[in-house]
């Protein structure tokens, strides 16, 4: 049965395979009004979610005056330009839920090499 | 003619170009013959009976094989009948009915399923009633039902007092669903939002009895 569902998905896009831990650029087309634009965000791949059309990802950045923002993109929306990961850490969990309540050096994750 | 029987596949979410996401609930849909047409001169109504599902010979009763085989149709395990309004386009008896020529994307339809049983529910779940406290000295009564009525006058309950009772495993009716997907080749068909029932489930798919289309 559920392969009629995925039937109608939309075919993975050629995004590269994203690991928790991961510190990525996601490449975001932003509309407004009727321009459009594309806006990164960078920061670290803490969530991985499958299945099929709602495969989703979260990542967490540091913004100014040390405030944490976390946001989840939807792995096929095509509002997902482009993903770039720029290094790969070594993490023993899936879910780095850890990493809210860290900050500073503490909040640092060992790189994969 | 728009009307089709088909088995819930369950739900997913698509993207527009844009990006903008919109939940819908996969329907297997059809093929579906028609095994026979009412007419107002002989049965007194307008309506177009079609079948669906394939199934082996042996698991209908000769009856049933008869009236199929009237049309020289296959062994079909459900028939429905679809009410025609007056002057809706016609079809003929052993047509075969598919997605693509029932609906198309962007109609708005009404789909008949059979609610979810939940066996004999409390009225907490089945009317929405509020819970009573936790504490506060209270002791067995969190999810009673509370007062159903006064005393000697009127001296009885009234008639409808919801009730502890059997819920879900009923007919219900998802009115005004959008098209989104019509997939010939798989017979697959997409409605924006939910559907009543379990997947697996057999619905029927019609056009929408309040608004067609919207704007």
């Amino acid at each position: 049965m559920s392969n009629l569902i995925k039937a109608l998905e939309n075919p993975a896009p050629e995004h590269p395979q994203l690991h928790p831990g991961d510190t990525v650029k996601v490449h975001v087309r932003i509309v407004e009004g009727n321009r459009e634009r594309i806006q990164i965000f960078q920061g670290t791949v803490i969530r991985l979610r499958k299945g099929g059309n709602d495969a989703n990802f979260t990542v967490r950045r540091i913004a100014s005056h040390g405030v944490g923002v976390e946001r989840t993109f939807l792995l096929r929306s095509p509002r997902v330009e482009r993903i770039e990961v720029l290094r790969s850490a070594k993490v023993r969990r899936a879910q780095l839920y850890y990493m809210r309540n860290l900050r500073g050096k503490a909040a640092r994750l060992k790189e994969k090499r | 003619m728009k009307g089709i029987i088909g088995k819930k596949v369950g739900m997913t979410q698509i993207f527009d170009e844009n990006g903008t996401v919109t939940p819908v609930t996969v329907i297997q849909a059809g093929p579906c013959y028609v095994t026979q047409i009412r007419t107002a001169d002989r049965d007194g109504y307008m309506a177009v009976q079609l079948g669906f599902e394939e199934t082996k010979q042996q698991r209908l009763t000769r009856g049933q094989l008869g009236h199929l085989k009237r049309n020289n149709l296959p062994a079909l395990r459900y028939l429905r009948e679809f009410r025609l309004r007056n002057g809706e386009a016609g079809v003929e008896e052993g047509q075969k009915i598919t997605v693509s020529y029932a609906f198309a994307v962007g109609d708005h339809v009404d789909v008949v399923g059979t609610s979810k049983g939940r066996g004999f529910a409390g009225t907490v779940k089945r009317h929405k009633f509020n819970r009573q406290a936790k504490t506060h000295g209270a002791s067995d009564r969190e999810r009673a039902p509370g007062s159903i009525g006064a005393t000697s006058t009127p001296g009885r309950v009234m008639k409808g007092q919801r009730m502890a009772g059997h819920m879900g495993d009923e007919r219900v009716t998802a009115q005004n669903l959008e098209v989104m997907v019509v997939d010939d080749e798989r017979n697959l068909l997409a409605v924006k939002g939910s559907v009543p029932g379990a997947k697996g489930g057999l619905v029927i798919v019609k056009a929408a009895r309040q608004r067609k289309g919207r704007r």
